[in-house]
This record gives structure tokens, C-alpha cells and sequence, in this order.
């Protein structure tokens, strides 16, 4: 009998690790009580986007939407939708406007302003079939590519396109192909970069996890177009999901022929190998990605002379980001000028964009370039969560700094974010809210880039750890205004002078949160207090004369340091106080705030 | 891979498997699942539909399965809600009369009036 519904489970690492594997299995047992085994189709797609709902399940042709799926679920869902289709209102999403449940996934708000191009399979088909990819015309654009074009004009073409590397540094991708392509050699390679290091970035695992195909089909379209014949992908081992599927993915593209030698019968071979990385965040920079391929110890050399004339063991090399070669099958498939026609001026195309931090919706989203930073966080996103209020947005990780409310409204793409002291980076947003530290934020992501600094230059090996400890200094509470001029200082000696990106970048969030968030660093070194109440030293939590004496505060403190009687002003005793704010956020009226040390004496 | 023809006849057979998840927005049918119409014989009038739909290679139209209509007296039924959102809803269906449904409503757009619900209750 033919599938009359098909059910898409989302097999992204964000459900994986919520038990997606078991829903499946519990699926399988109970369609086989039910005896529908063979009417339904059970699929494991990529990530969905949506993580924040996860593990998500949705039913086609009704296009119902599940979300928080527990294998607990999978009977109720059998039984009423899949038998008598009745669909499971308790499972649905339900609109925070209204109070209405969400049936369709094309009522979410989520999916409603976003377009997707790179992320155009994800979640739509199994990514372990290929025949599903081919379905979605997958390797169209290379037959065409092959049997139609010259690579002249596969370089032209990407050149019309406006397409530009994702991976953060947004340099023209036809312009990259063309220089690889003019290197005369006898051997030239093309590398895919999976080295997506950025905390909180994870669009590239989604698109290798939800959709590897694309990637390869790319690869071999730029390999025809700068003359190479051997690509090679080199992935971080922490992405073990990702790994596996570009396995499947290679193999069944070999055995069909769309890898290997003389595809669709031309003279064009072209096969592609994983190289998988050991983690370490400087490998993302392409001279040490690399040197990582050939064996040595992952580290930058300088440029020029850049990879496309001398790269992988010396031959002229290609690396793109993994987003950005996902953008190539859909500029053949429907040109350049759609591709173009999307998207600014200067930065054609979309951009996806990884939220998390203080957001509802936490999840992958690709935009249009031009989308403001407002209708992502706020109409896509969703806005922050439990009534706080809106304090910043990181973008492009330790290599970007922050944006503040009064930058929101500027329309994304590479110049605007740089503009403003950020970066586009490879697509990290992190949100940040009242309760965050300005100063603990640009400490995490110093502690991070000291972390991962490969120490060849000294600029970014000691400058980065001299600028740590002063930022320790000062949120430990030894710190003087002189030590915040010696970080501004210091911040720029190693911006200028180091090596690679990775110490050009480092500084960023030091320096651009210096420049919006000046005042906390004040407040920090002087008044000895951390207003968000996140550094342990500097926090001196008050109640304020607001407290309403519900009494929440005293049942949320796990040492018994808040006392009063209910429907008077409670007090805590700061010896007792273990900082944990637990407090302030249990507090209804936001009575409960961290506060300068004399004042307290007073009250 | 020989040619990109070949590539093109892959990619069609492949996309019979997935039609389930293509949005449509033509024909939708209908087909009520509930106690009633289970017992009633309803399975075999969704599968037939969705037999004969793929028979005669109709790509537009949406099949699903609705809980009781209400009318429990003459399940099988199903309703046919058509791209201008009329609805004709059936009843009584046979396999025959499923076939007949598909041959002169969907495809000749020629509404069957004998097997209309509205007909048969007079």
C-alpha cells in the first residue's frame, strides 16, 4: 500500500540528545500493534530549527506540528491522529497572543518571516537517502553544470550571484574561485571548513547533519569550475552526527555515480575525503586548517601567498565555509539573478543565524540579508523570556562584540554589523538580559580566545592573557580605573599587531563592550558593585522598599538568609548570603537588586 | 549517472515516495475515522482513494483522515472540499463509488449528485 502519512521526526543533535532515537523505535512498536506499519512513513529529517520546542514530530499531509514529544507521547499520537485523526491538542504549540493552540506549522511566526535557502532541505528530507535529496532536484545543478557550462562561466555565474563566505569573514566567493581558478598547476584541492568553533554557533553541524548532500554536490561544482578533482572536508570531531551522515552521504553519492570518476560522463572526476579536526578553535583560520589537514600542529602562517596559490601541500587550495557551499546548487538551479534579487545591495542572499541565550525561541533561522536585528530577535525569536528586559546581542562569537537596543533596528549584513564594532562571524547570536554581566560577558569570551590561541604570535598568546587577568582583577574587585585605560591599550596592541583572525578578533567584545557598556566596568572598579549580580565578589543583594513581604524570595533562598514577616519588607542577611540569585529572580516586583556596599549600611 | 535524463527519471520516481509531504492546494479529501466510520469500512476507502489518486497521477490533492462527521448512520463518508472551498461530502461510499469519485469529480470536475449526502437525507 502506498504511505498516506509520512511522520518527520527531527533527528538534529538538539533532539537527538532529547531522546528523538526513542520516539522513533516507540513509532515503530506502535504502528506495528496498530497495524499501519505500512501505511506510514517514518522519517528522521536534520534539525528543524525550532530546538527550543524540541524533540519536534510532524505529520504530513496535515502538516500538524508536535512539539516537547516524549516516547511517553508516540501512543497518544498513533491512536488519535494516525488512527482516527483527531490531532493531539496537548502536544501542539499554543500561540502566546491568543491562547490558541498552533495545528499548522505555517501559522507559526517562527517560520513565517524566515526564507530558506540554505537550509532549504533541512528538515524536510531524511538526510541518510539520497534519493530524497534528488527528489528536491538535488545534483541537478551539477549535471547542468557539466553538460552546459564552461568553468569560466561557472566562475562568472557565482561572481553575478554576490555570494559571499559565510563563514564570517564575507569575502566574494566568485572572486575566491576565480584566483584558485587562475593558479596554473597540475594538482588544485577543495576544502570545505566544518571547523565551526564559535560558542553558541551550530548552523554549519545543522546543514552537514540535516542536508550533506548539498555540501558535496557544491564541492563538485567548484571543483570543476577551479580545475581540481579532490575535495576534502575537514569537520570537528565533536560532531559525531554530522560525521556519520557525510559518511552515508559520500558512499551513496559513489555508488550512484555523482562522485568518483568521469561524472555524467564528461572528462570531470571528483571525490571527496573527511579529515576530521581535534577541536581546536584556530582551525577554523584556513592556513591552519591546513596545516591541520597535512599533519602538522593546527597553526596560521602568514598571508600572502594566500591558499589559492599555494595551499594544501603546496598546490593552489579552495576553502569555503559549509553554509556558503550550500548557497552554490540553488544559484545554478535558479540563477544568479534570483539570488541576487534577494537580500541588500552589496550582500545578496540569506544568512542563518543561531539564537541562544535569553531568548523563547532558542533554534537555527535563516533571514533575508537586510532583516533588521529587531524582527529576529523580537518577531522571530520571540522576545526574551520571564518579562526581562533586552540588554544586548552578541553576534559573530568571540570574534564579534555587542549591540545594544538602539543599534536593533539596523538592517543585517556584513558592512552594517561591522560598522557597529561587531561582525557578521559565522552566525552566533547570543541574547543578553538584564541579569547578564557586561564585563563577566567579555571575560567568558576572553577566557575562551586565551583558551584557544595556538601561542605562535606573541600579541595574542601574552596580550590576550594579560588582558584576562586584569578582567579578573576587576571582577574579583581589585580593580582601578588605571587597569581599565591599560585593557583599552592592550585591546588594541593585540587587535593590530597579531598574527591571524583569531587575535585580530579577540579583543572585540573587551572593546566593544567598553564602548556601550562603559559604565558597568565603572561601577565594577569603583562602587565595588556588579549591578546584574553575576560576579560573586561585587554583589551585595538589598531588598528595595517595593517588596510587597509575599515571601517568595525567603522560600526560593537555599540558606535560609531572608526573613520577615509576610506583607512587610523582608531583609536579607548578607553574611548568611551565598550570591546565587535565586532571590531576585523568584522576586514578583523586582524589589531584589544587587546594590552599592555603603548604601546597605545605611538601610 | 550516465546523463542528466537519467538523473531527471530518478528524481520523478523518488518524488512519487514523497508526495505525502508536498503542500498542496488543490482537492483535499476528507475521509471520517472515527469508531463509526472504522467500522464502517473507512480504511479501505482511504487507501482506495489514495490507490486511485496515484493511479491517475493526480499530484494536487491532499488525502487525509478527519475524526467522526457526525453522521454515523451513513459512513463511510468522505468529504471532498474542492479549490474554491466548496465541500461535497459523500456517504455510503463502496470502492466502486470511490473510483467513480475520482474519475468524474476530481478529475472531470463533475460533482457526483447520487452519492451526495445532502441527496441521500432528502
Amino acid at each position: 500500500m502506498l504511505e498516506r502519512i509520512h511522520v518527520l521526526i527531527c533527528g538534529g543533535t538538539g533532539c537527538l540528545s532529547s531522546h528523538a532515537k526513542d520516539i522513533k523505535k516507540q513509532f515503530e512498536i506502535e504502528l506495528e500493534v496498530l497495524g499501519l506499519k505500512d501505511e506510514v512513513g517514518l522519517i528522521m529529517t536534520g534539525c528543524f530549527g525550532l530546538c527550543e520546542k524540541g524533540p519536534v514530530v510532524i505529520l504530513y499531509p496535515d502538516e500538524t506540528f508536535y512539539a516537547h514529544v516524549t516516547p511517553k507521547d508516540v501512543k497518544d499520537i498513533c491512536e488519535e491522529h494516525i488512527l482516527k485523526g483527531r490531532i493531539v491538542d496537548r502536544l501542539t504549540i499554543t500561540n502566546p497572543l491568543n491562547k490558541t493552540q498552533v495545528k499548522n506549522i505555517n501559522q507559526l511566526v517562527f517560520y513565517a518571516k524566515q526564507k530558506r535557502i540554505a537550509l532549504r532541505n533541512c528538515g524536510a528530507i531524511d538526510p541518510m537517502n539520497i534519493y530524497e535529496y534528488i527528489a528536491k532536484d538535488g545534483y541537478q545543478a551539477l549535471g547542468h553544470v557539466l553538460m552546459n557550462m564552461t568553468p569560466q562561466e561557472v566562475v562568472d555565474e557565482v561572481t553575478r550571484s554576490g555570494l559571499r563566505g559565510r563563514g564570517g569573514g564575507g569575502f566574494p566567493t566568485g572572486k575566491k574561485w576565480q584566483f584558485t581558478k587562475n593558479t596554473v598547476s597540475s594538482q588544485k584541492y577543495v576544502i570545505c571548513n566544518a571547523d565551526e568553533g564559535d560558542p553558541g554557533a551550530f548552523m554549519d553541524r545543522a546543514i552537514l547533519e540535516g542536508d550533506p548532500h548539498s555540501v558535496l554536490e557544491a564541492m563538485a561544482i567548484c571543483g570543476y569550475a577551479i580545475g581540481s578533482n579532490q575535495g576534502y572536508i575537514y569537520v570537528r570531531a565533536e560532531y559525531p552526527v554530522a560525521v556519520e551522515r557525510l559518511e552515508i552521504a559520500i558512499n551513496q553519492a559513489r555508488e550512484l555515480g555523482l562522485l568518483g570518476n568521469n561524472l555524467f560522463e564528461s572528462s570531470f572526476s571528483f571525490d571527496i575525503d573527511i579529515r576530521l579536526g581535534a577541536g581546536a578553535f584556530v582551525c577554523g583560520e584556513e592556513t591552519a586548517l591546513i596545516q591541520s589537514i597535512e599533519g602538522g600542529r593546527g597553526m596560521p602562517r602568514l598571508k600572502p601567498p594566500f591558499p589559492a596559490i599555494k595551499g594544501l601541500w603546496g598546490y593552489p587550495t579552495n576553502v569555503n565555509n559549509v553554509e556558503t557551499f550550500a548557497n552554490v546548487p540553488v544559484i545554478f538551479l535558479k540563477g544568479a539573478t534570483w539570488f541576487k534579487s534577494i537580500g541588500t545591495e552589496k550582500s545578496s542572499g540569506t544568512k542563518v543565524f543561531a539564537l541562544g541565550g535569553k531568548i523563547v525561541n532558542t533554534g537555527l533561522v535563516e533571514v533575508p540579508m537586510g532583516t533588521t536585528l529587531r524582527e529576529v530577535i523580537f518577531d522571530i525569536g520571540g522576545g526574551i523570556p520571564n518579562k526581562r528586559k533586552f540588554k544586548a546581542v552578541q553576534t559573530g562569537g568571540p570574534s564579534g562584540g555587542c549591540i545594544t537596543e538602539k543599534d536593533l533596528d539596523t538592517k543585517i549584513d556584513f558592512e552594517n554589523l561591522t560598522a557597529l564594532g561587531s561582525m557578521m562571524g559565522s552566525g552566533g547570536m547570543i541574547i543578553m538580559d538584564e541579569d547578564n554581566c557586561m564585563v563577566d560577558v567579555a571575560r567568558f569570551y576572553l577566557d575562551f580566545t586565551v583558551d584557544e590561541s595556538c601561542g605562535k604570535c606573541t600579541p595574542c598568546r601574552e596580550g590576550t592573557k594579560q588582558m584576562l587577568d586584569i578582567l579578573n582583577r576587576i571582577v574579583e574587585g581589585y580593580g582601578t580605573m588605571k587597569d581599565i585605560e591599560e585593557l583599552e591599550k592592550l585591546a588594541y596592541m593585540v587587535k593590530n599587531t597579531s598574527l591571524c583572525g583569531l587575535g585580530q578578533t579577540a579583543p572585540n567584545p573587551v572593546l566593544s563592550t567598553l564602548k556601550h557598556f562603559k559604565d558597568e566596568y565603572i561601577s565594577h572598579v569603583i562602587d565595588k558593585n556588579c549591578k546584574a549580580g553575576v560576579c560573586r565578589e561585587l554583589t551585595h543583594f538589598v531588598i528595595e522598599d517595593n517588596c510587597i513581604g509575599c515571601g517568595k524570595c525567603a522560600r526560593h533562598c537555599p540558606v535560609n538568609a531572608i526573613t520577615g514577616w509576610m506583607k512587610t519588607k523582608h531583609v536579607i542577611d548578607l553574611d548568611a548570603c551565598i550570591k546565587c540569585g535565586a532571590c531576585k529572580i523568584a522576586c514578583p516586583v523586582h524589589a531584589i537588586s544587587s546594590q552599592k556596599i555603603e548604601q546597605e549600611v545605611f538601610l | 549517472m550516465k546523463s542528466l535524463e537519467d538523473l531527471k527519471k530518478l528524481r520523478d520516481e523518488a518524488l512519487k515516495k514523497m508526495d505525502v509531504r508536498h503542500v498542496k492546494n488543490g482537492f483535499r479529501i476528507q475521509i471520517g475515522m472515527g469508531t463509526c466510520g472504522i467500522a464502517s469500512g473507512a480504511r479501505n476507502i482511504l487507501k482506495v482513494f489514495i490507490e486511485e489518486t496515484s493511479v491517475q497521477s493526480l499530484k494536487n490533492v491532499t488525502i487525509t483522515q478527519v475524526g467522526c462527521m457526525g453522521e454515523c448512520a451513513y459512513e463511510p463518508m468522505a468529504e471532498i472540499i474542492d479549490e474554491d472551498g466548496q465541500s461535497f461530502v459523500y456517504c455510503n461510499l463502496t470502492e466502486a463509488i470511490v473510483k467513480e469519485i475520482v474519475q468524474k469529480h476530481l478529475m472531470d470536475k463533475e460533482p457526483i449528485q447520487r452519492h451526495l449526502l445532502s441527496q441521500r437525507k432528502g
